[in-house]
């Protein structure tokens, strides 16, 4: 079953229902270590990356850090 | 007081180096790391922003500055309200871990004043999560006042304008800042050369954090060397206590004795 989510404001469709946050991270190429993850306004903790499950609807932050003053 | 048991002290770190530099409007993140090995900084403030998924072998700042070895400083440039502030700090404390940051909510863009009344409001959301502010205000001793008793952990008013180079304009107001303040009050914004930076510790204030000066230097390198003297210099001229100032001329050599 395929869902669609929202991942810094850009659609990803045709991504595999209930994937989880560690998968989705490996399937975009973003070191875990690098990053912090919000999910529908939640944080979610780099120790949960594993057991959450993705559902379709979802909306996604992934950050870093960049230069500022 | 000796200079090298003269620390800088914010929520409870020590700190040798009394200078803050930014990471941004660099040419280069490894030009960044340079300037902020010149400049003897400990602490480097970011900016807190969405992962470029077109691409994820971008270069990113920890490549080139090392979180491990220098204090990241979150702060909420592009906020404008207390939740947002909070939205985006609560991410970089899960990315970084770290719980001290840099509040600043601004106004206008066109002089980049902070918002005070919600500052304030952010400041009491932020610290009753849990997190340590050093917040980014007017040089206005009755909001400072106000933010030290809300528990911010450093006041940090504005010289200038933010990225205008124009030099502590208010240098009353800082000193009376500087006077009221238990906690650490570290000028922000508004250095453009190194005497500004000597001049806001000459005044006694705690540290001076700066971005523009460095970065927009011809070069920024070397201007990152001046910017350590000279920060050093007006803290060590604010503890060895000035000459008076007198209205008449004074000479250096003894006249008794003349031939």
């Amino acid at each position: 079953m395929q869902m669609t989510i929202t991942i810094n404001g850009e659609t990803y469709a045709d991504l595999q229902a209930g994937m989880s946050v560690s998968v989705l991270l490996a399937h975009l190429g973003f070191p875990e270590r690098k990053i912090a993850v919000e999910c529908n306004r939640e944080i979610v903790p780099k120790s949960s990356y594993g057991k959450t499950a993705l559902q379709d609807g979802d909306v996604l932050e992934i950050i870093t850090f960049i230069g500022g003053g | 007081m000796a200079a090298s048991k003269d620390k800088l002290i914010i929520a409870g770190r020590e700190f040798s180096s009394r200078l803050i530099i930014g990471t941004g409007k660099y040419e280069t993140y490894a030009q960044n790391a340079d300037a902020l090995a010149a400049s003897g900084a400990e602490i480097v403030t970011v900016a807190v922003r969405r992962v470029n998924l077109t691409n994820p072998d971008e270069p990113l700042l920890v490549d080139y500055i090392d979180p491990k070895k220098t204090v990241y400083l979150p702060n909420t440039a592009g906020c404008f309200t207390g939740e947002d502030a909070v939205r985006t700090l609560r991410l970089a404390r899960e990315a970084g871990g770290w719980d001290l940051v840099k509040l600043e909510v601004l106004s206008d863009p066109k002089h980049l004043y902070p918002d005070m009344e919600e500052t304030m409001r952010s400041a009491k959301l932020l610290i009753d999560e849990g997190f340590e502010v050093m917040v980014y205000c007017s040089d206005d001793p009755v909001f400072a006042r106000k933010l030290e008793d809300l528990g911010c952990a450093a006041i940090m008013p504005l010289g200038a304008p933010i990225g205008s180079g124009l030099g502590i304009q208010n240098r009353v107001n800082i000193r009376l800042i500087v006077e009221q303040s238990s906690v650490p009050v570290i000028v922000d914004a508004g250095v453009g050369t190194a005497s500004d930076a000597t001049i806001a510790m000459e005044l006694g204030c705690d540290g001076v954090l700066m971005n523009t000066a460095i970065a927009e230097a011809k070069h920024p390198i070397q201007m990152a060397t001046a910017m350590k003297h000279a920060v050093i210099a007006g803290r060590e001229a604010y503890l060895a206590g000035r000459m008076p100032r007198k209205k008449y001329a004074d000479p250096s050599s003894p006249l008794a004795g003349l031939i």
